[in-house]
This record gives structure tokens, C-alpha cells and sequence, in this order.
């Protein structure tokens, strides 16, 4: 069996954020007592005057990256998900978005991969909660080129961004010399197929790839689609998987009432209606570590395989 | 990127209006005491005047609190802030954010006095598809930093501008208009701390003491005191002035800084100027009829 390198994506987003800086002096970084946990220790040493930790403060540090952003400066305000996002909430409506300040947050470890620290560090609400704040884009990379190339395109837009950084690991799944790996806006199939669309973001997205293996290997042609920008949602490619496929499962580190899951099943439903399983956790996760949790919650291949098939009515026994 | 919300018409600079405000500065700059208080009074009037009409005609606002705050942006913009109205964007403008975004009338208001855009459009305050709403927006009105309107948010976005002016080597400074109820948000707290540790000589909270929260005093609510000993034990300079007295807030908003964020407790009343109004708490955000609005323009006369 060949073991697949995988990545933590943090690493790639620290490594991206310090090229930029060098080539941008506007790029500075905003935190929570986060530099650990954001991996911001090489920004911190190359820019110490550039890198604003407001200490345990997440309400203060979004208002901060909206002051840094109107003095010109193009902030990157870091922190656990979970708190950047529930803890800040209106900050990132009034202040970022509806203010329409040039602010890039980096929610970093989402989903459930703080594992058995519990439901109060897991962010699983984020993507319900920032797809209902107008004119603020949710991107979710699904890999290091990913990461890499979103921040990139987040650095050179003008206006906010959230950027959702993974830590559980993962494999690379942008296929190579696709350049640049994320798009905008742009959802990216991965895999064609005929009978059923697996729509994923983010960690799900290379288990959806080998759930497609095994829909193969029972004679099931499963279609792949990556949403890297979770907002606004590439309708056109979901609208095609309504059309052309005869089933839709969803997949997210997220609660898919209101996530990534509620925003296809709107497509769907406007375009052709086709029987659907929205994956994610519905509940406040058990005790246990982040696969064990993504077990719990069927966000396996097995588990995205087996509601393929439930969803198309065949028997999985 | 695709913008979800239709502001209206643009609100572009009045020119005429600019000139005078021009003419003004000049002459404050350098009018004796007596005539620059004399002048400043005027202006003050001038503001609270078209308030009224502007709350009466819309139908809403928060009058109470527009007049409190009145001098205290009569002071900024007639005789401190380094600012020009025909370019809203100018990088190293300085930074005028209203926390108690409720106070919009006040602000529109003395922004046309200023000139960022004309008075006449103070007529479509709150009307359907204009860019000027209950509360600002950064989105629509030139000369707004950040929009604001839930409270407890604009210091920390001061904090933001003057880490980041003084970054880029900005002489620009920056002045956070609070209100006194909205110190009960934990937000505000936060900045407080920040802007002490970081040394923000630059950053100027006011913080418009009228005592009168929506529902009742701030004492019988939440209480505030000793709020300067609370900016002082935050790391602040803490003065406290006549909030009405326009001399007393130039001195306080202009006196010599050391290396600490300075706050000026401006003790106001609110509903000023206008008997019937004043220190009760229902004019909180009530609304003249057309009889409170002409007894009232009659007092400010």
C-alpha cells in the first residue's frame, strides 16, 4: 500500500504570507496570542514591526485589521477559527464587510481538527455563518498549491476575503501544472463522472477523490467536484452536476445547515431537483481525536462512498 | 468584486462649500480666543438647527444624542482635524471615526459643513435608496472611515488606523468619538488595553459623557464611574472638560502629547440647546412634530 504524503496547509499559508511580505511592505499580520497556532514564528522574526498580536482580544483584532486597512495597509488577521469567527462575528460584518475593508482573515485550524479539546474549539459553524455576510468571499483550499495560490489572489484583491486554513493533514489533489490552482470563484472537477457528483471543500476534497475509487470499483461513475470558494458558490458547475448526474452528496469539515452542503442543495433545487446527502457533523462532536471525529461523522471514503449509494438507491450490503 | 448593496445617487463634494470652510480654518487659525469661540458657537448653532429639521423632516433620528455630541464635532471639524473635503481618500488625512454611529444627523450635518457633500442632500436622510441611512455607512458617505452603528466598535478600528499610520510613517492622527453607554461593550476595553501597550500618542478618544443611555441613565444602568481613573488605570491620559465649551475641547484636543493615548471625557448634556429635550431620556431617539420642531428652532435661534 502507498502511503500518502500529506500537509498541514498552515505551513504553506506561513511560508506564502512571508514571500508576499518581502514583495509587498502594505502586508502586515494581526493575531490573537496566535503565533504558534497561526504559525506565524517566521513572519514574527522577519517583520517584527509588522506583525500586530493584540493578545487574547479576537473583537479588538478584527477592528484593528479594519483600521489597518484603512491607513493602507493590507492585513492578514489570523486566529483559530472558531474564535476569529464566533468570537467577531459582528466585527466581520460591520467592520470588514460591510465597511468593505481591503482585510484578509485567515481562519486557521477549522472544522474539527482540534479533535479532543472539544466542541468549544471546533469551528464547525464558520461557513453557515460568513455565506450569509454580503460582499464577504469564503474561500476554502483544499491543499497546499491551493493554499498557496489563494492567498495570493487574496494579497492582490482589494476588499475582505476569509480564508479558511486547514491543519488536519492532507494530500496534494490539484492536478499538477494546473495553474494557478485556485481560482476565484471557480469550482475545479477533479474527477468526471456520470451517475452521481461528489461536491467537497477542503479536507473532504481527496476523500471524496477515493470515494470516486471505490464508486468505481462497484461500477459507479462518480463525478468530483472542489468548491474552493465556498462564496460565492460556482453555481454553473453545480447547476451541471444537477443536470448531468443523477444524484449530489455533500461533503464538509462543517455543518452543512447552512455550509457548504445548503448551498449546493439551493442550486439543485433551482435547476433540476436530484435526490441529495448533505455530509457533515449535525451535532456537537463526541470526545476523540480529528479522525475519529471525521470517522464519527461519516467524513470517510467509505462513508461518502456508502451515502452514494444510498442516495442513487443501490444496495451497499 | 460585485457589490450587493445599491447605494443611490453619489454624494460628490460641494465645492462652495468647501471654500468656506477653508475661509473659516483660516480664520480660526488665527482669530483670538473670543473670535474663534464666537465663530465656533455659530457653527454649533448652524448644526443643531439643521438637526432638527433634518430628524423632523425624515421622521427619524436620535435628537438627544445628535445634540450632545454637536460641539464636540463642531470643535474637530471647524478647528482640529487635518483634513480635506475635496479628497476624502488623502492618505494622511486625519482620522475622524464615530463610534455612536446613532448620531448620524450630526455627523451628515457637519460633514456638509465641511463640504464633503451639499447640504441639500440632508433632505433624503433615511429616504428609500439613499446613501445617507439611520446609521453611516463607509459604503456611501465620503468622509466616513468605517461604517459603524452597533456599538463598541470604533476604537478598536481607531487602534487599527494609528498602529498602521505610524507604520507608514504618517503624521496623520486619529480621533475616536464614543459614547458614554457604549463604554459598557467589552470591545472598547480591549482597544483600550492595545492602544495603551502600543504607545498610540496619535489616538484621541472623546467620549460624549451625557450620562443618558436608550433606556436610562448610565449610573441607574450600568455605571461608568470613575471613568477617567479607568482610562488612567488602562494606560491613558484622562481629561475631563465642559463638553459644551469649544474653547475647553480645542485646548484639551490640541494640548501637547507625551507617549500615551489621551481620552477627553466631555461631560454634555443631552438633548442640549433645546429646554424640552434636555437630560430626558425619552428624546433618546424621539422625533419632533412640526410644533417641538419650530419650538425648538425657535430656541436655537
Amino acid at each position: 500500500m502507498i502511503v500518502e504524503e500529506t500537509y498541514d496547509c498552515r505551513d504553506s499559508f506561513a511560508d506564502e504570507l512571508v514571500r508576499l511580505a518581502h514583495a509587498d511592505s502594505r502586508i502586515v499580520a494581526v493575531c490573537n496570542d496566535s503565533v504558534g497556532s497561526s504559525k506565524l514564528g517566521a513572519f514574527a522574526k522577519e517583520f517584527p514591526d509588522r506583525l500586530v498580536n493584540v493578545g487574547i482580544a479576537e473583537q479588538d483584532m478584527v477592528g484593528v485589521g479594519a483600521g489597518l486597512a484603512n491607513a493602507g495597509l493590507v492585513p492578514f488577521v489570523c486566529g483559530a477559527a472558531t474564535f476569529l469567527t464566533a468570537r467577531a462575528l459582528e466585527q466581520i460584518k460591520a467592520d470588514v464587510a460591510y465597511s468593505l475593508a481591503n482585510v484578509k482573515l485567515c481562519g486557521m485550524s477549522p472544522g474539527l481538527s482540534y479533535g479532543a479539546l472539544g466542541p468549544t474549539h471546533h469551528s464547525t459553524e464558520d461557513l453557515s455563518w460568513l455565506r450569509a455576510i454580503a460582499d464577504l468571499p469564503v474561500v476554502v483550499p483544499a491543499d497546499p498549491a491551493q493554499t498557496r495560490a489563494a492567498i495570493r489572489w487574496a494579497a492582490g484583491t482589494d476588499g475582505p476575503v476569509f480564508l479558511r486554513i486547514g491543519r488536519f493533514p492532507v494530500p496534494d489533489v490539484s492536478p499538477p501544472g494546473d495553474d494557478p490552482a485556485f481560482t476565484y470563484g471557480r469550482a475545479s472537477r477533479l474527477r468526471e463522472g456520470e451517475d452521481a457528483t461528489i461536491v467537497a471543500t477542503g479536507t473532504m476534497v481527496s476523500r471524496a477523490l477515493l470515494a470516486a475509487s471505490l464508486l468505481a470499483e462497484r461500477g459507479v461513475s462518480a463525478r468530483v467536484v472542489n468548491v474552493s470558494t465556498v462564496s460565492p458558490l460556482d453555481r454553473e458547475e453545480i447547476a451541471a452536476a444537477a443536470r448531468q448526474t443523477r444524484a449530489v452528496v455533500t461533503a464538509e469539515e462543517a455543518v452543512p445547515t447552512g455550509g457548504l452542503g445548503a448551498a449546493v442543495a439551493e442550486v439543485v433545487l433551482a435547476t433540476r431537483p436530484v435526490p441529495m446527502r448533505l455530509l457533515g457533523p449535525r451535532t456537537f462532536a463526541p470526545t476523540g481525536d480529528p479522525e475519529f471525529l471525521l470517522e464519527h461523522f461519516e467524513l470517510t471514503a467509505d462513508g461518502i462512498a456508502r451515502s452514494a449509494l444510498e442516495v442513487l438507491g443501490l444496495d451497499h450490503s | 468584486m460585485t457589490l450587493t448593496q445599491a447605494t443611490g445617487e453619489l454624494l460628490l463634494p460641494d465645492h462652495e462649500a468647501i471654500g468656506a470652510w477653508r475661509r473659516l480654518r483660516d480664520r480660526l487659525a488665527h482669530a483670538d480666543r473670543d473670535t474663534a469661540a464666537a465663530a465656533l458657537a455659530a457653527l454649533a448653532g448652524d448644526i443643531r438647527r439643521t438637526v432638527i429639521s433634518t430628524i423632523a423632516g425624515a421622521g427619524l433620528g436620535h435628537t438627544g444624542g445628535d445634540l450632545s455630541v454637536t460641539d464636540i464635532l463642531t470643535t474637530l471639524y471647524g478647528a482640529v482635524l487635518r483634513i480635506d473635503p475635496a479628497r476624502p481618500g488623502w492618505p494622511d488625512r486625519d482620522r475622524l471615526i464615530l463610534s455612536k454611529g446613532h448620531c448620524s444627523v450630526a455627523l451628515y450635518t457637519t460633514l456638509t459643513t465641511c463640504g464633503y457633500f451639499p447640504a441639500e442632500r440632508l433632505r433624503a436622510f433615511a429616504a428609500p435608496m439613499s446613501p445617507l441611512n439611520g446609521h453611516p455607512s463607509r459604503r456611501a458617505v465620503p468622509g466616513v472611515e468605517t461604517s459603524t452603528g452597533p456599538l463598541g466598535h470604533g476604537l478598536p478600528v481607531g487602534v487599527g488606523v494609528a498602529v498602521g499610520l505610524r507604520l507608514r510613517g504618517s503624521p496623520a492622527r486619529t480621533v475616536v468619538v464614543l459614547g458614554d453607554g457604549e463604554l459598557q461593550e467589552g470591545s472598547n476595553w480591549e482597544a483600550a488595553m492595545t492602544a495603551a501597550h502600543r504607545g498610540l500618542a496619535s489616538l484621541t478618544a472623546v467620549v460624549d459623557r451625557n450620562g443618558l443611555q436608550q433606556g436610562a441613565r448610565t449610573s441607574d444602568t450600568n455605571g461608568l464611574e470613575p471613568l477617567a481613573d479607568k482610562w488612567r488605570a488602562f494606560g491613558w491620559e484622562a481629561v475631563e472638560v465642559d463638553g459644551h465649551d469649544h474653547l475647553a475641547l480645542l485646548d484639551a484636543l490640541t494640548a501637547p502629547r507625551g507617549d500615551r493615548p489621551r481620552c477627553v471625557i466631555a461631560r454634555t448634556v443631552k438633548g442640549r440647546g433645546v429646554s424640552f429635550m434636555e437630560d430626558r431620556v425619552e428624546w433618546h431617539h424621539k422625533v419632533p412634530d412640526a410644533e417641538q420642531a419650530r419650538l425648538a428652532l425657535e430656541e436655537l435661534r
